[in-house]
């Protein structure tokens, strides 16, 4: 008999999630429509040009999406099918319980480590800050907690580190410290807003597989937000291909890889450099530029970049959404061939 | 730090220098000296002074000596504290500064601390609170203040002030205490006469502080970790307080350079217009009346005030941002 494993529990249900902007000129759609799963124990990779709702969604799910953007629709469902299940979408963002949510269930890591820490205040306080709001401790034992945490991400001498200010450490001791910082709280999903991306080739690497080791250490659901395919094929168990404010394809990552269904995600693909490439090969790239979200093309939002439209039906009609927790595409083609298939 | 410390003190004296050297220039700027002055004054109260006498007195007050040393002079009995003889005032310069100083810093203090307890928490919610109602009547107001010159404003108060409120207007003493000593009484007659003109010089100022504020305080609102704080849990208001309101206070801290010297003069027109004893009002004078000494020392006091505003608002930056703190670290 086969143990349905643990890391099969779904911490985060993301169904049908839209956002709106609002403003003087028109609505801006910046998610029309999101639905993915979150695991306990797997890393969700979500990948995309700029633009296309990557950070949104990652706000979102934590209630902070700036005015005059607002959640319109759908339901993010923290322990889903359990007793305990919350509706984050049903939340008042500024309420207790949302509070408690954020950093104390989700943990946030951010892309720009040296803007997303503040010059005037040192680690150790921003640190033993978190660790308090999500516990009923004194601040000797936060002090402690925080030094643990230090330690845990790997930064050399913690009891000294802790007087730093962000600016005294280098990009990548301070992007351990906001990892330290979104693990204060000890939460069980954490996402990292492109971790690597204002870091340098080695410290990224070593950023990924701290990333990697607490992940397992915890049992952490971690949901990667970046636009590098390598970190993709690095870290992700599964994938999320988002265009303009819709999930596109989602499949494991082998899959991504070895059979990609949505000509965006294929595009996408040719679009990485390869060291096989003969010299002075030209790279590929996607032809044109993310229409802005105010401006969405008719039928399939890809469409006008599309090098395999099929005409009409691309332009008119659009592609269903590709279900929760299944892999597919959101594409005519690629259903098309599904069927022939089958 | 210290080394950081000592230079701005270096330069902060080196400053200083060059103030009273431009302070001597002016002072000496018009046609004749002190004792030209003198006798032209007495002769338009008919009497006369001999050409020996006027040679001896200026011998007795050095006029006769180079330039160089006659500002080595003055320098040295300005440095004892000795700022030469007002001539309109027939009186030690000091002495009729002195009073005044205090009642000036008086007013312009509690100006101050108006202008901040009004100003930074309505530019917070401003901020915070960008394009709405509240934030839109707040921003006709700071426009309309900032609109109006001090002196309509201080009329129209004066006006209302005295006509409905039944306030205590003009001055800030009552006739029977102007030139009574310091007692309880006439310090709460002080008291009484303060909240207008502090309002007068504090609403002008506060516009303009809530305009800065709050465009300070937007453009911090929009970083990253102003997200972080709230990311942990912390509440907006609690988030925006600790990170973004800290860092949108730095540049008060440099503003306090120029707040300094108006601690000082006050403000001229609105003392005039209000009839308030400070110094703003005795500069006019004293330069109508081409009273070089008394002018000289309120330049020269003008001047090292900025010098000091100046150190103290590094100070104060070290102490807000450790950037500067740690620098030489």
């Amino acid at each position: 008999m086969r143990q349905i494993p643990m890391v099969d529990r779904v911490a985060l249900a993301i169904r049908d999630l839209a956002v709106q902007f609002e403003s003087e000129q028109g609505i801006v759609r910046a998610l029309d429509g999101v639905s993915f799963d979150l695991h306990a124990g797997r890393t969700l990779g979500v990948v995309g040009e700029s633009g296309c709702g990557k950070s949104v969604t990652a706000r979102s799910i934590l209630r902070l999406v700036d005015r005059p953007g607002r959640i319109t629709a759908g339901r993010m469902l923290l322990d889903p099918a359990t007793p305990d299940e919350i509706d984050l979408a049903a939340l008042d963002p500024e309420s207790r319980k949302m509070r408690d949510v954020r950093g104390g269930r989700i943990g946030l890591i951010f892309q720009e480590p040296m803007t997303a820490l503040s010059v005037h205040y040192t680690v150790g306080n921003q640190i033993i800050e978190a660790v308090r709001q999500h516990s009923d401790i004194s601040a000797a034992e936060a002090r402690n907690r925080a030094i643990e945490l230090l330690r845990e991400v790997g930064i050399p001498r913690p009891e000294t580190r802790i007087e730093s200010y962000p600016f005294e450490l280098s990009g990548g001791l301070r992007q351990r410290v906001g990892i330290a910082m979104a693990l204060a709280g000890d939460p069980e999903i954490v996402i990292a807003d492109e971790p690597t991306t204002a870091l340098d080739v080695t410290t990224q690497a070593q950023i990924l597989s701290l990333l990697q080791r607490l992940q397992q250490e915890k049992n952490i659901a971690l949901m990667l937000i970046t636009h590098d395919m390598g970190v993709i094929a690095e870290m992700a168990d599964d994938v999320a291909v988002m265009y303009l404010g819709r999930v596109v394809e989602f499949a494991p990552v082998h899959e991504i890889f070895a059979t990609p269904r949505h000509p965006y995600t294929r595009a996408l693909l040719r679009a990485v450099p390869s060291i096989l490439a003969t010299p002075r090969q030209r790279l590929s790239t996607i032809g044109g530029a993310v229409p802005h979200p105010g401006s969405r093309p008719s039928g399939c939002p890809f469409h006008p970049r599309c090098p395999e439209q099929l005409g009409a039906l691309c332009s008119e009609q659009v592609p269903k959404p590709v279900p929760a927790g299944r892999s597919g595409a959101s594409c005519f083609k690629a259903e098309r061939e599904h069927e022939a298939v089958a | 730090m210290v080394i950081y410390l000592l230079r701005r003190l270096g330069l902060a004296l080196v400053t200083c220098v060059f103030i009273s050297v431009l302070t001597f220039i002016i002072i000496r700027l018009p046609p004749g000296d002190f004792v030209d002055a003198y006798i032209a004054n007495l002769a338009s109260n008919g009497s006369t002074v001999s050409g020996e006498q006027a040679e001896a007195m200026r011998r007795e007050y050095g006029l006769d000596r180079p330039v160089v040393v006659q500002y080595a002079r003055w320098m040295g009995r300005v440095l004892q504290g000795d700022f030469g003889v007002s001539m309109v005032w027939r009186r030690p310069v000091t002495e009729v500064i002195g009073d005044r100083l205090w009642l000036t810093m008086v007013v312009s203090v509690s100006a101050l601390f108006l202008t901040w307890m009004i100003a930074l928490p309505i530019g917070i919610y401003s901020a915070m609170r960008q394009y709405s109602f509240g934030d839109y009547v707040f921003t006709t107001l700071g426009f309309i203040g900032l609109a109006i010159p001090n002196f309509l404003l201080a009329l129209i108060l004066m006006y209302v002030g005295f006509r409905y409120l039944g306030l205590n207007v003009g001055g800030l003493f009552s006739a029977e205490y102007i030139q009574a000593p310091w007692s309880l009484a006439r310090a709460w007659d002080l008291t009484k006469h303060l909240p207008l003109p502090a309002a007068v010089l504090a609403l002008a100022g506060t516009a303009q502080l809530i305009r800065i504020m709050r465009a300070n305080l937007l453009d911090e609102l929009r970083k990253p970790y102003v997200v972080t704080a709230r990311a942990k849990g912390l509440t907006e208001r609690r988030a925006v307080l600790k990170y973004p309101v800290r860092a949108a206070l730095n540049p008060f801290a440099s503003s306090i350079a120029y707040l300094f010297p108006y601690l000082v003069s006050g403000s001229i027109i609105v003392s005039l217009v209000l009839g308030l004893p400070t110094v703003g009002p005795l500069l006019l004078q004293a330069l109508v009346a081409q009273d070089m000494f008394l002018a000289g020392a309120i330049v020269l006091l003008l001047g090292f005030m900025t010098v000091i505003g100046t150190l103290v608002s590094d100070v104060l930056l070290m102490w807000i941002d450790p950037r500067i703190r740690l620098g030489g670290r």
